[in-house]
């Protein structure tokens, strides 16, 4: 599934990263400890966290992500959201919390 | 030139996770037994306790630099320091406006108390010091940079409430006077894993919540004499 139809179905703000809508997305992760996603997370996942320091990126890019979900109406920071531009990944938004998104994201992607 | 002791981090009564026997007059004593000169106090998310226990440090000679430890909205420990209490009191109504109104829950968590020279309870703060503020940790920096004040990120090494831990790596532009390392590490090891330090000070504090470990650990600072200024530029040239 692409990032964009995660963002269709799901209806996702997408804040920047627009380059990066038609990244293949194969996983998912959850967290907000930027270390446990630095060692744990797949390449080409979709990231859900609340985290919006700018270095979510720097994770983001390492890790070969597709794109960073943030929760509950959270918006990025402003370096953030350059530093998405740049790296031609996209930051998604809900306003739903973790358990609800991550619930939808899940049926989306098992089923 | 002298050389002074430094312990920068300590807990006293009013941190819900530090033990009771934390009083000013205590951690006084017990720093003038280990031959420390100059202490930091540093309570979560409040500076309440510093005013008592800098005037009891100035009684028995030992310097009190007056801050809070700080948990950020990524719940990252900050140590801050001010140069005196009307910047302090200045921080701490910053504090007051973005601490989240959840009440302590003692059983739990452990009391947070306010006691006078003489150990008596003054106030015991009903709000948890232990949620996170609503600032971000780059937020944070420019407060209490505005304020004149020191902006120390705290065991940046540890596996929870570091810098590390909660934003996988120190951040390349981060606004810091120093990094607070614990024992586990070193300022080598610290600066192989990210050469962009190697241009800050690496402090180790005691970190204390008990008094046997007050002083344990500490900096050797080298001043013309002890006030804010002076330990402020030590502390930034420990590097060298």
């Amino acid at each position: 599934m692409l990032v964009k139809d995660i963002v269709n179905k799901l209806n996702l703000t997408v804040f920047s990263g627009k380059d990066g809508l038609n990244k293949e997305v194969n996983n998912a992760y959850v967290s907000d400890l930027l270390s446990d996603v630095m060692g744990n997370a797949e390449k080409d996942s979709i990231w859900i966290t609340l985290q919006t320091h700018k270095n979510i990126m720097a994770i983001a890019s390492l890790k070969e992500l597709s794109a960073v979900i943030l929760v509950k109406g959270l918006k990025p920071a402003e370096d953030t959201a350059q530093q998405s531009n740049t790296e031609g990944i996209p930051i998604l938004g809900t306003d739903k919390n973790t358990f609800e998104i991550a619930g939808e994201l899940y049926n989306l992607l098992t089923k | 030139m002298k050389h002074y002791r430094a312990d920068f981090h300590i807990h006293t009564v009013l941190s819900p996770c530090a033990s009771l026997d934390m009083s000013p007059i205590n951690i006084i004593n017990k720093a003038k037994e280990k031959k420390i000169d100059i202490i930091g106090i540093t309570d979560h998310n409040s500076t309440k306790q510093c005013r008592i226990t800098k005037e009891i440090g100035e009684k028995n000679g030992i310097y009190v630099v007056c801050g809070a430890e700080i948990t950020t909205k990524e719940e990252i420990h900050c140590l801050t320091f001010f140069e005196d209490l009307s910047r302090l009191d200045d921080f701490q109504k910053f504090i007051d406006e973005i601490q989240p109104n959840i009440k302590n829950d003692v059983q739990r968590f452990g009391y947070q108390l306010i006691v006078d020279e003489a150990e008596n309870v003054l106030e015991e703060e009903d709000i948890s010091l232990f949620s996170a503020l609503n600032v971000s940790i780059d937020e944070l920096a420019d407060v209490v940079h505005n304020l004149g004040g020191l902006f120390i990120p705290a065991h940046i090494d540890r596996q929870r409430f570091s810098l590390i831990s909660q934003l996988g790596f120190v951040p390349f532009d981060i606004d810091a006077d120093a990094f607070e390392i614990s024992k586990n590490t070193s300022r080598e090891k610290m600066i192989e894993q990210f050469p962009y330090l190697e241009k800050f000070s690496f402090i180790n504090n005691s970190d204390s919540h008990f008094l046997d470990t007050v002083g344990e650990t500490f900096n050797l600072l080298q001043l013309e004499e002890i006030n804010f200024k002076s330990i402020s530029y030590a502390l930034k040239k420990l590097n060298n």
